[in-house]
């Protein structure tokens, strides 16, 4: 079952739409469960589309096609990483590199601790500050080096 | 309209039609994968690109809408250089191993490489792979790396069958078809995806690797399943039905078959098969030739004739027999000087009878139910009961049609219904009562003074007047009668009044016919006439001989413990029967005939049309058709008018200067219109059904039986049908309640419970489905898990096993 947040979220966003369009809500309904619980399991997707109204495949298709959905725990925190071109010339296979060895996993991981995820991400549209990463896809973060990563990972540490 | 030139040929077509549909007017061929007539447009493949003039490049001419003056060129060297480059892509992924496909030598993909592809790939890299899923036992996934993702099956599932079970995962190469979290595609038409997709990905199981293609013969072949006759392609090889394909016929079943026509044909090669005539001596079976058994049954039924009469022997056939063995056994019967004959086995109100201006009838040709904008469904398992008409009731429903329901179950549509009176089974002619009222009332308009007095009484629910409204709002408007309306024991009272409600709305009233003769039984004579019995009275007061035309009693008649208690106290029953069934109990012959793919014959489909067939391969062992059985037990018994020498004849004697369309009329004059029972009384806020005398009282837990016959149970082909049978729609049957009425019961769902009805009791698991009407169980007929219960209408008693109920 969705939570009383979740749905009380999810009506808000409703009010957007026409009552016999509930399915333009499925990216929203799908991102209010990541916040909450970090990842979108089957099982939401199915609460998901009962609530909208909607084939379960639907909202499969929605969810396992945009990559900032975690299919799976990804820990307390994601950090995606972008390796796409300007990233890279700006030295992002470093801060892959540094990451991988700090948290001790590689794209896809999840630290012992549960703190943790790793995942690597496509263009974030803010080449200018390359090298980035994401938190949790809502806090970026550019101009990465090595001190700048202890730090971020610090203060995530403590939160 | 438009005009414009593909290839230099000039066509007109529609304003808002595409390219494609022109080309397919002119009959220009444009490669494709993803567009498909009936479904709607992705242009996801490309294939089709064309050389648009003025368009800076070749455009997908599935998507293009065609403008005034347009040339198009299919074949110009910038299109077929746009299509080869799509091909070259489409063959990077595609395994290219066409030897080992179970698709090879009909695949669409290899026919348009052969046209567009290069000789030799020059892609050296690997290539994707994608794991098999498991979707049920019909559709086999395979070979999944050969999806080229033209999502005709997504879209087929979204638009046909009105459920999406598969859809496309995950982004760019990564995509895949598959369902959700495994789970199995349910839908009764999924058969179709195999024949939409366009490679090897999706195929059927039960054929896969049997097979090549080019080794089939096909023959061309009419469903008995259902009332609306689809059209097939029996596919054979070696004598044996390998597989069944739609044939397409855009005034019958478009080019859809459900799966029940599709997969049933494993049960003609079922182990069950009865090869050899039998006779029972002494308690034992023993194989005999044809002479003998036809004497034996020819001299039996002399006896039973000369020492007790001719209406002492009674003849039952089920409404998937051909029109041809139907006349025949009618034929036969009055020969011998009875008139006890009847197919509408499941059939409980025969009052009616005689009284019928001709056949019931669907009441309009198939097709328009397409162009109803207004439906009034009563009484009908739609989906799993007619899987075709509902779909066209599903496509008038997207262009806006309004659906309204009267039923006593709540079964999911698949499309949107705009209003629905579920009441248990005994209110349905009151319920039908207030629609009436309403309408009138909506309509100002007077009604008869019979109908008058027949409502007087009825105080419209908020359904029945939103429903009446509905049907007031329309233009083209249908009122359909489904199996359950016809087998209820009021049926013709509901079909009085459903017939005054068409009126006053000026709607087409129709039959949904249960089986591939349920019309044409009563043009074939195969009903008792003013003189002879029902098939209810045949049991009600049994007759010391039976003949049995493909019935097993005990799935195919309304109340099988009469049926049962019928033929164990007959003197004489003979089976005529495809397969050896449960009748070694009780029958003293059994002749083997041939299922609808060994014997040539007709069906006459709900819509009135008489469909001819022949046999698709020779009937298996020493079973025959029939008819031939038939004719020769008449030139036996001395019948007069038996010699017929083709089953064409025979259709010729019955048909021929016969204007069926008279035959055809829902209307029945002399029956009066009763004023119907007033709705339930409450008790403690819930309605009390009414109990039928020696029943259990209602502390005991009586329930209104609500029966369906589920789909891969409705007749003997499809009940052997291994594929079929594992489906989930051929799970043994649960009884069904409202889970206050469980909670009552002190059951919970997954507990098994005894059923009893009549003398019977039997053990089902429960389910609670709060959309049922208070006071009614659903358990299913037609399955041997409720084969010992009684009437498909009655009162039953559900309790825990243990029996300790406080």
């Amino acid at each position: 079952m969705l939570s009383e947040q979740i749905q009380a979220r999810i009506n808000r966003e409703l009010n957007k739409y026409p009552a016999d369009q509930k399915q333009s809500a499925v990216m929203a309904a799908l991102r209010f469960v990541q916040d909450e619980k970090g990842w979108v399991a089957t099982e939401d997707m199915a609460d998901v589309a009962t609530y909208l109204g909607m084939p379960q495949m639907a909202v499969y298709e929605v969810a396992s096609f945009y990559h900032m959905y975690n299919l799976k725990p990804m820990g307390k925190h994601t950090i995606t990483v972008c390796t796409n071109i300007s990233c890279q010339l700006g030295g992002a296979s470093d801060t892959v590199a540094y990451l991988e060895s700090k948290l001790g996993i590689g794209f896809g991981g999840v630290t012992a601790d549960g703190k943790f995820g790793l995942r690597e991400g496509e263009c974030m549209g803010a080449c200018v500050d390359a090298p980035l990463f994401s938190i949790d896809n809502k806090r970026l973060c550019g101009c990465l080096t090595t001190e700048k990563i202890d730090q971020i990972l610090a203060e995530l540490d403590q939160s | 309209m438009i005009n414009l030139e593909i290839d230099g040929k000039a066509v007109e077509t529609e304003h808002g039609s595409t390219v494609m549909d022109a080309a397919n007017k002119l009959g220009v061929y444009i490669p494709h994968f993803c567009y498909h007539k009936k479904l709607s447009i992705a242009a996801s493949c490309r294939m089709c690109l064309v050389e648009v003039e003025k368009a800076p490049k070749p455009l997908p001419a599935c998507a293009t809408p065609v403008a005034e003056g347009m040339k198009v060129r299919t074949h110009s060297e910038i299109a077929v250089k746009a299509q080869k480059g799509v091909m070259e892509f489409l063959l990077i992924n595609h395994p290219l191993d066409c030897p080992i496909c179970d698709q090879g030598g009909e695949c669409q993909l290899q026919d348009i490489a052969m046209g567009y592809g290069g000789c030799e790939s020059r892609y050296q890299e690997p290539k994707r792979s994608v794991m098999h899923k498991d979707i049920g036992p019909l559709i086999s996934t395979g070979e999944m790396s050969r999806c080229i993702h033209c999502t005709r099956c997504v879209r087929f599932g979204q638009e046909i069958a009105g459920m999406m079970e598969l859809g496309m995962a995950f982004r760019g190469e990564h995509s895949e078809i598959m369902s959700f979290v495994n789970s199995s595609v349910d839908s009764e038409l999924s058969g179709n995806m195999i024949d939409l997709c366009p490679v090897g990905a999706l195929t059927s199981k039960p054929y896969r690797y049997t097979a090549r293609n080019w080794e089939l013969s096909r023959r061309k072949s009419v469903s008995p399943h259902d009332g609306l006759g689809s059209n097939l392609s029996v596919q054979v090889r070696d004598n044996k039905v390998l597989r069944v394909a739609p044939a397409e016929n855009e005034a019958v079943n478009e080019c859809w078959i459900s799966d029940k026509d599709r997969f049933s044909y494993e049960g003609l090669n079922a182990p069950e098969r009865l090869t050899k005539p039998m006779i029972k001596q002494d308690g034992k079976w023993i194989e005999v030739e044809w002479q003998v058994a036809l004497e034996y049954v020819s001299n039996g039924l002399r006896q039973i004739r000369t020492a007790s009469g001719a209406e002492q022997i009674a003849a039952l056939a089920t409404p998937h027999s051909t029109l041809e063995e139907l006349y025949l056994l009618q034929k036969l019967m009055r020969g011998l000087g009875s008139n006890n004959i009847d197919y509408r086995l499941r059939q409980s109100d025969f009052s009616a009878d005689g009284k019928q201006d001709g056949a019931p009838w669907l009441g309009m040709p198939v097709a328009d139910i397409n162009t109803r904008d207004r439906f009034l469904i009563v009484g009908s398992f739609l989906r799993k009961d007619h899987p075709l008409l509902a779909q066209r009731v599903r496509q008038a429903v997207k262009k806006g049609a309004q659906a309204n329901i009267v039923h006593s179950i709540d079964d999911d549509l698949l499309m949107p219904v705009a209003n629905k009176s579920i009441v248990a089974p005994s209110d349905l002619a009151n319920a039908l009562a207030q629609i009436l009222k309403a309408l009138a009332a909506e309509k100002s308009a007077a009604l008869s003074v019979e109908a008058q007095k027949a409502v007087e009484a009825v105080q419209p629910s908020a359904q029945a007047r939103a429903i009446a409204h509905s049907l007031a709002s329309g233009e083209r408007a249908a009122v359909l009668l489904g199996n359950f309306a016809q087998q209820h024991p009021q049926a013709s009272q509901i079909s009085l009044l459903a017939g005054q409600i068409a009126g006053l709305c000026g709607a087409k009233f129709g039959f949904l016919g249960e089986a591939a003769n349920s019309a044409g039984g009563y043009l074939a004579g195969a009903v008792p006439g003013a003189t002879g019995m029902n098939a209810a009275q045949m049991l009600a007061s049994p007759r010391k001989a039976y003949i049995l035309l493909n019935v097993e009693p005990e799935l195919d008649m309304h109340d099988p413990q009469l049926a049962m208690a019928a033929m164990n106290a007959a003197d004489m029953v003979v089976a005529l029967s495809a397969y050896k069934h449960h009748a070694t109990d009780y029958a003293d012959v059994l002749l083997p005939i041939a299922p609808f793919t060994e014997t040539s014959g007709t069906f006459m489909n709900t819509e009135g049309r008489a469909q001819s067939f022949r046999g698709a391969v020779k009937p298996l062992g020493e079973a025959r058709p029939a008819w031939k059985v038939l004719r020769v037990l008449g030139n036996l018994l001395d019948v007069a008018g038996f010699d017929f020498d083709s089953s064409e004849a025979v259709r010729d004697e019955m048909l021929s200067g016969v204007k069926v369309a008279d035959k055809l009329n829902n209307r029945i004059s002399g029956v009066a219109l009763q004023s119907p029972p007033a709705p339930l009384f409450q008790r403690g806020g819930h309605p009390v059904p009414p109990l039928q005398k020696g029943a259990a009282n209602e502390v005991s837990g009586g329930f209104q039986r609500v029966a369906d016959v589920p789909i891969y149970s409705a007749d003997a082909v499809v009940r052997r049908a291994a594929a079929l049978q594992k489906t989930c729609d051929a799970a043994t049957p649960c009884v069904v309640m409202h889970s206050s009425e469980m909670q009552k019961l002190g059951v919970k769902p997954g507990d098994t419970v005894k059923v009893t009805q009549g003398k019977a009791t039997v053990r089902l698991v429960a389910q609670a489905n709060d959309t049922m009407p208070a006071g009614t169980a659903r358990v299913a007929a037609g399955h041997h898990a409720t084969a010992g219960l009684g009437a498909m209408f009655g009162t039953i008693i559900v309790e825990p096993v243990n029996g300790d109920r406080t």
